[in-house]
């Protein structure tokens, strides 16, 4: 271990500030790029569904309407 | 030879074989930084001139060489879809180019944040700083041309060119600290000759390196993994992914 005490690592030899900020954008950034990157899945596959599910209707739709076609 | 690669060349099985290796990438990747940020903060000796505050380079250096890394391999995804035609390879290239623009504003700014206190600035004009702020506009161009278009091939496509056309940069970023005049110091590690720094400062740097490097590869197999499900969409495979989740 470098630092003396945990205080002593927070500190950082007087620039705390310029160590700190650098790590703790560094963390922001690549946490909210993983955090985006893994929801974006789900999003996607349910915007998937959605599209399906709204073709499905449609098909369904147009079936119906040949039936009622044939009927009359 | 290399036929056992072609089944790779089917959506679906690309999709497993990234499905697969994802969990090794994220373990190896998330124990490395940790490993890495806690060496390179808590246990690595102090700089001489800079005492403390050196210890940004653990983050600096890998974000900034690993971004130059991933616009070559983007660009080698490119020429692979160009070349033979795989539109896997699309999907490649347009999942990278967020992470390499994110690695790119990690450099910068740690990068600013370094030259307060060493160089009494957090910006100049010199050819390695204004070469490398290329490189994050085109990387920004790249993702606007992938969102540009409906169709994903059109847009691979205009996005294809600007990267192929930004490979010049590369070159110019790494040796511009040897060309010109500059404020940044020039290689330290990534040079022929053995590495100029003491191997207890070299070692953590190292680790980051590779930790980032993995994280890298887990980043790019999830939105390589988005980038396969939204361009194959109509696939019945995809279709009864897309069913499992809308159920819920």
């Amino acid at each position: 271990m470098h630092f003396d005490s945990f205080s002593d690592f927070i500190a950082m030899g007087g620039h705390a500030f310029y160590v700190w900020w650098a790590y703790g954008i560094t963390f922001t950034l690549l946490t909210t790029l993983t955090i985006v990157s893994v929801r974006r899945k789900n999003s996607l596959l349910k915007e998937i569904a959605k599209r399906a599910q709204h073709e499905d209707k449609l098909k369904q739709m147009r079936k119906d309407k040949k039936t009622n076609e044939s009927k009359t | 030879m290399w036929k056992w690669l072609h089944p790779y060349a089917k959506a679906e099985r690309s999709y497993q074989l990234a499905s697969t290796l994802q969990p090794w990438f994220a373990i190896s990747s998330i124990v490395l930084l940790v490993v890495g940020a806690v060496w390179g903060l808590a246990f690595a000796p102090a700089e001489l001139y800079q005492k403390e505050y050196y210890r940004i380079i653990y983050i600096h250096v890998p974000a900034a060489t690993l971004s130059m890394s991933v616009y070559m391999a983007m660009a080698t995804a490119v020429l692979i879809s160009m070349v033979w035609q795989l539109k896997l390879a699309d999907a490649a290239a347009a999942a990278m180019a967020p992470i390499g623009a994110t690695l790119t504003a990690i450099a910068l700014i740690t990068g600013a944040i370094w030259g307060a206190p060493s160089w009494g600035t957090s910006w100049v004009w010199d050819a390695r700083l204004t070469s490398y702020l290329i490189l994050v506009f085109l990387y920004l161009g790249v993702i606007a041309l992938h969102n540009a278009f409906e169709d994903k091939a059109l847009a691979s496509r205009a996005a294809g060119i600007l990267t192929l056309v930004g490979v010049v940069n590369i070159p110019i970023i790494k040796y511009s600290v040897e060309w010109w005049n500059t404020l940044h110091q020039t290689a330290t590690i990534s040079k022929l000759s053995a590495p100029s720094m003491s191997s207890e400062m070299l070692w953590p740097l190292l680790t980051n390196i590779l930790a980032f490097a993995l994280m890298i590869g887990a980043l790019t197999l999830v939105r390589f993994k988005n980038e396969v499900l939204a361009r194959n969409a109509m696939r019945p495979w995809v279709r009864e992914l897309a069913a499992k989740v809308g159920d819920k």
